[in-house]
């Protein structure tokens, strides 16, 4: 077990745990922060993706004692109550189904957003390529982050 | 407290809460509108009703009107229904038309759904029958009070209901609007006390009638699905959630061939773990339990245990299963359906017209859920409950009750959502799981199963392979139509029996027989003068503990079997040299007979809509030889299912070198009657829509003789941002051919979609590169081969 201090959503944390835990678990079950979900536990599908210095990153592959720099959750996405604008345009657009792999498409599109606000369409489909979902809502996502870069335009 | 008749405790309790006077904030909490947060941890309001109510739970009465309205005193009401939400809005849907017959603002209600202590059992989700089915029930009883209401009113204020106008829940005099009540002021906080009748939940009836469709105002509009905030802004909490004090981790260790026996397991390699707490296993079920999460899985792929490989195959690699499934004796066969006089027909069409003969296959596909199965179970004070995300939640209590010898009463099972069910959570094991290790331990305990699990051990849709033949006349007609169907589904399961859950398998359980599974013959209208259509089953070698476990799968039969004959249907066009569309509406409206439902003439509306949307080109497949790289060309297929009726082309480019589809662009025009909230539907329908391309063009199980070897989302491909189609045109028909009618009913909308998109995808390859695909998935090495058999791979002019 090791002493290891993070930086989630703006707030610093200490956690004593195996260094080698998937930086998954510690956010799920010791900081309540649950947005990042498990779908498949080898980084493939994007349920568990974070956001770590800009980077959409999958949490459970990412031991927590090689976590460097600030993390943010989708729970860290809204200010003041305020939610992103691409959250935003998750709600206009009615994008989910079930919903269970929104935390990874919201998360990846944001990294996506940041890095190239006005994607192209082939860029989205890039971005987004190893973000699954299984109700298939893609076309929405799409049209959601279109709908972004739009306002942002 | 007051006494206890039969409506659910919780509602009881509420009421007394709400009576001693308590906030609308307080009241959303426990009614579960908000999650809460409560000492440190943040819960989902379902827990709030456990800290409430101890136990035991019996079965809410469907036959009180209190167990499904509740009116607060803010003039605002709660709808309790026994139905589960997948993510399709049926929730959002009921509240509208509850709303509707009740005359209440939508945004002045809520509704709590699927726990089995809260709600009557309405079945929870399955059939796509939420709408078509379940929301009559809820409809009647939401007239019904408006009609308690209107009564209560009348003699509060003096004066005749006929004389009394109702809107948005104040009933005011018609004549003088100033003297009006509200709904709050009336009954807020109070129970009805009305007793309801109907044989059976589906009947429950008051005495007020439904409305009339050209009545409802909300019914048709579409309000935002009131879940989706909370999936966007993280503060929803899922089933996988739950965290109860004393809780712990499990994780399953899968035998690792189908079949094999645990011989012996070996403790040692994991009680000096960190947070170790034990080994449980009985049989061949086998798990661990530990402390935290992370010490669950490391400890399940720490623990050393032996087993012993079957003396014999359980079933033939995936490569070898059409051959073996076409070899075997049908376990069964359905009667087959025969019309007309086929024999004599086809003898007559060798002579004087032509006979095509062709065979298609599709393998196992998997739920392959985003998310494991997953369930939390709690053991304390002499109770079960199981915090589950599974569709059928009422079914999973009796089924647990009936698995771990408790009465009903003491178990229950709190719904909460979970990764898209679309038929998995309808055998869902890790409940039974959570359930059975919790009372082992003596601990509430959380279980997962790990992707590798899931996707190797989930339900699947059965396989099928299907011979066909139909027969054209000199003149290009089909006179004869012959579809024989065989389904490797023998002990399909999917309705939480405690014989069949995986967990009892694994532990030698056995029902006496298996189940016998079923096979399916296409949905359409098309009148054929003679047509034969058989549907059997066949089993695998291994019946039981087999990975190879089939189960319903949004439209458990109907992708199958309509890819199948919608495929042949196009082979058929294209050998009268016929265009595809101009083929099907000849058979269309070769016969004027149509059913109560109008299925006919809603057929023809539908292929009608889809085409214009499209913009059609009438001609025959294939286009014919075109230069360049990429090949494109359009299909068309259509099905039925129930009452709802769908169309849908597909326009697709064929990379001739790398065998790559893409589907470009698609339509679906759809008629499921009544739409409750369209913009609902249309994203229902996408979805379905894109769902079945992904098993058109990805989805595929692969096995060995020894055991499933799909088991990720690389060797279990699925479909990506990558495919998705430039443009899709939904066009929602409602077509009802008399639309003055009052009674138009509404149809299910979940699963009707997944049926044609197979075909259409396979027809417009076809179209583009004139190679017939007959089997799935359209995996680019497939279509390459196909391609280069076909000779079709060389540029040509």
């Amino acid at each position: 077990m090791s002493t290891i201090n993070l930086r989630v959503n703006g707030t610093a944390h200490t956690v004593n745990v195996e260094p080698s835990t998937p930086l998954l678990y510690i956010l799920r079950n010791d900081l309540g922060l649950q947005g990042p979900r498990f779908g498949c536990g080898l980084g493939q599908c994007g349920a568990c993706t974070v956001i770590i210095n800009g980077v959409a990153t999958r949490s459970c592959v990412t031991p927590t004692s090689s976590v460097r720099g600030e993390i943010t959750t989708l729970e860290g996405l809204s200010t003041g109550g305020i939610l992103h604008p691409i959250q935003q345009a998750w709600i206009e657009e009615q994008v989910p189904q079930c919903g269970f792999c929104q935390n990874g498409q919201i998360m990846t599109a944001k990294a996506l957003l940041d890095k190239n606000p006005n994607p192209t369409d082939a860029q989205i489909r890039e971005g987004m390529a190893r973000t699954l979902c299984r109700c298939m809502t893609f076309y929405r996502v799409q049209q959601a982050i279109k709908r972004v870069a739009k306002a942002v335009a | 407290m007051t006494s206890f008749t039969g409506i659910p405790k919780y509602i009881e309790d509420l009421l007394a809460e709400q009576s001693r006077g308590t906030s609308r904030r307080d009241f959303l909490k426990v009614s579960g509108a908000l999650a809460v947060t409560f000492g440190a941890v943040a819960v989902a309001s379902p827990l709030r009703a456990l800290a409430q109510t101890a136990g035991p739970y019996p079965d809410p009465d469907f036959r009180q009107l209190d167990s499904w309205i509740v009116i607060h005193q803010d003039n605002t009401a709660t709808f309790y229904v026994g139905k589960t939400d997948c993510g399709q809005g049926t929730g959002t849907a009921f509240r509208q038309m509850m709303a509707d017959e009740l005359d209440l603002d939508y945004d002045k209600t809520t509704c709590i759904m699927g726990s089995t202590d809260n709600t009557v059992d309405q079945g929870g989700s399955g059939g796509s029958d939420a709408i078509q089915v379940d929301a009559w029930p809820m409809r009647r009883v939401a007239a019904e009070a408006r009609r308690v209401l209107l009564e209560m009113a009348s003699q509060q204020l003096g004066v005749p209901v006929a004389q009394l106008a109702v809107a948005a829940g104040v009933i005011s005099v018609a004549s003088d609007h100033s003297k009006r009540v509200t709904y709050g002021q009336l009954i807020g906080g109070k129970r009805f006390n009305v007793a309801l009748t109907g044989a059976n939940i589906d009947a429950t009836t008051g005495v007020a009638k439904i409305k009339s469709v050209q009545d409802l105002k909300i019914v048709g509009q579409s309000p935002q699905r009131y879940d989706i905030p909370a999936k966007v802004d993280g503060s929803l909490k899922w089933a996988v959630d739950v965290k109860l004090p004393g809780m712990v981790h499990a994780r399953n260790i899968k035998p690792p061939f189908a079949g094999a026996k645990l011989v012996s397991v070996d403790e040692s390699s994991v009680r000096g773990l960190p947070g170790f707490v034990k080994v449980v296993s009985k049989g061949n079920y086998l798990a661990v339990v530990c402390e935290r999460e992370e010490q669950a899985v490391n400890a399940a792929r720490q623990l050393k245990a032996t087993w012993q490989k079957p003396a014999t195959a359980p079933f033939p690699a995936s490569e070898d299963l059409f051959a073996y499934m076409r070899n075997q004796t049908a376990t069964s066969t359905a009667n087959p359906i025969v019309v007309g006089n086929p024999d004599d027909a086809f003898a007559a069409a060798a002579t004087s017209g032509k006979v095509i003969d062709a065979q298609y296959d599709i393998p196992f596909q998997g739920h392959t859920a985003f998310g494991p199965a997953h369930a939390t179970a709690d053991p304390s004070n002499g109770q079960m409950t199981v915090y589950s995300n599974d569709m059928k939640s009422y079914g999973m209590r009796a089924g647990v009750a009936q698995f771990l010898g408790m009465p009903r009463q003491n178990v229950r099972v709190v719904w909460m959502e979970g990764p898209q069910g679309y038929g998995r959570t309808a055998a869902d094991d890790a409940g039974f799981e959570a359930a059975y290790l919790a009372k082992e331990i003596g601990r509430p305990v959380r279980v997962q199963w790990m992707r590798n699990e899931e996707t190797a051990w989930d339900t699947k849709a059965p396989a099928f392979t299907v011979g066909l033949r139909g027969a054209l006349d000199a003149q290009g007609n089909l006179v004869a139509f012959d579809y024989d169907a065989r389904a490797c589904d023998l002990n399909h399961v999917g309705y939480n029996e405690p014989e069949t859950v995986l967990i009892a398998q694994l532990m030698g359980i056995r029902k006496e027989k298996p189940s016998a599974g079923s096979s399916a013959v296409p949905n359409e209208m098309y009148a054929i003068p003679s047509r034969r259509m058989r549907a059997s089953v066949v089993g695998l070698p291994m019946v039981w503990e087999t990975p190879l476990r089939t189960g319903n799968l949004r439209d458990p039969n109907g992708e199958q079997s309509t890819f199948a004959s919608e495929s042949f249907m196009d082979e058929l066009a294209a050998a009268a040299k016929a265009d595809p569309v101009a083929f099907r509406m000849k058979l269309l409206t070769a016969s004027t007979a149509d059913d109560s439902g109008f299925k006919r003439a809603r057929s023809i509306a539908v292929v009608k809509a889809a085409v214009e949307a499209y913009g059609w080109d009438a001609r025959p497949s294939p286009k014919g030889r075109a230069s360049g790289n990429i090949l494109t060309g359009r299909g068309i297929a259509y099905a039925f299912r129930s009452q709802t009726v769908v169309a849908q082309i597909a326009e697709v480019e064929v990379n001739r070198t790398t065998g790559r589809v893409w589907v470009k662009r698609l339509v679906c025009a759809h008629d499921c009657g009544l739409v409750i909230n369209p913009e609902g539907l249309r994203r229902t329908l996408e979805g379905g829509m894109l769902y079945a391309l992904s098993r058109a063009i990805h989805e595929e199980v692969q096995f060995d003789t020894e055991k499933v070897t799909s088991v990720d989302w690389l060797s279990s491909p699925s479909l990506t941002h990558m495919d998705v189609p430039e443009r899709i045109d939904v066009v929602i028909v409602n077509g009802d051919p008399n639309p003055k009618r009052s009674d138009l009913p509404p149809y299910g909308a979940g699963e009707t979609v997944c049926k044609p998109t197979l075909a259409a995808v396979g027809n417009a390859i076809f179209d583009a590169t004139g190679v017939r695909l007959r089997r799935v998935p359209f995996r680019a090495a497939r279509v390459l081969a196909a391609l280069k058999a076909a000779d079709v791979q060389r540029t040509s002019g």
